[in-house]
């Protein structure tokens, strides 16, 4: 076993560890604040599997952006202390039934399947050939996502606006 | 050397299920889209590691994709959220079946 091998287990220990303490978590800011824990071992977990670059995305857009846009929320909007009511026990069973054969088969098919027993190897793609890779195969979708994202702003600007408008004719 | 490429599998499947339960079993809309996250990043981890496993810059390259698609959707669906909470003063998902 090498230091590779075990830096591995132990990030992926905390990885599901703070992602199931996550989503137990009744206090929206717990959750929000374990979920950046996780995505900070999987940063680190990119960069073990040789994706440097990656790792700093995952760090800047998902810990950095996306979790502080959760917070934001959270924080702009009073919550007030409601008791989340969980399904009954009946209805659970049957979708833990099913859940637990679809389990059973996944990880046959995991362990069974010829090839997944092959060892990683210590790669590292450099930002730099990423970045080539990236923009010599793919630059198209890199343009149609760039185009996606404008759309996501107009959109939440929208809605932003348009309930402004909404809530005067409600109160008027 | 580090892991057999089955164990990164199991772990994108473990943070899968995860996800899955989070977005399933919470009654409230902000953690059903952090669920969604999850979900969102534990296949970001099976490319990360099958990109490792064939030397294939593609699976890296995907990830960049599903970053942008997890910002997109985040933004999108929090604006909808906060609408939805001052239209009705609720996360409860069961509170918006008025249907106006």
């Amino acid at each position: 076993m090498t230091l590779y091998t075990l830096l591995f287990y132990l990030v992926a220990t905390v990885i599901v560890a703070s992602t199931a303490v996550a989503i137990t978590r009744r206090n929206l800011v717990h959750a929000v604040v374990y979920l950046i824990v996780s995505y900070f071992g999987t940063a680190l977990l990119f960069y073990l599997l040789g994706a440097p670059l990656l790792a700093a995305f995952e760090v800047i857009i998902y810990a950095g952006a996306i979790m502080v846009l959760f917070l934001f929320v959270v924080m702009m909007i009073r919550i007030e202390a409601h008791e989340e009511v969980f399904f009954p026990l009946s209805q659970w069973l049957p979708a833990v039934g099913f859940g637990a054969v679809y389990l059973i088969a996944g990880s046959v098919m995991v362990f069974k399947t010829p090839g997944t027993e092959v060892k990683l190897d210590l790669v590292l793609a450099l930002p730099r050939d990423y970045a080539v890779y990236v923009f010599k195969e793919h630059w198209l979708s890199i343009e149609i996502v760039s185009l996606l994202l404008l759309v996501a702003l107009v959109a939440a600007l929208h809605l932003g606006k348009g309930n402004d408008k909404g809530a005067m004719e409600e109160e008027s | 050397m580090i892991v057999p490429f089955s164990h990164v599998l199991v772990l994108a499947g473990m943070l899968f299920v995860l996800g899955i339960v989070c977005t399933v079993a919470r009654r409230n809309l902000i953690m059903i889209v952090l669920g969604v996250e999850i979900m969102l990043n534990a296949a970001s981890i099976a490319f990360v590691g099958a990109a490792s496993r064939w030397h294939n810059l593609e699976g890296q390259a995907f990830v960049l994709f599903v970053l942008a698609i997890a910002a997109t959707e985040v933004s999108v669906g929090l604006a909808i959220i906060v609408y939805a909470f001052r239209r009705t003063g609720s996360f409860d998902p069961s509170a918006y079946n008025r249907l106006k």
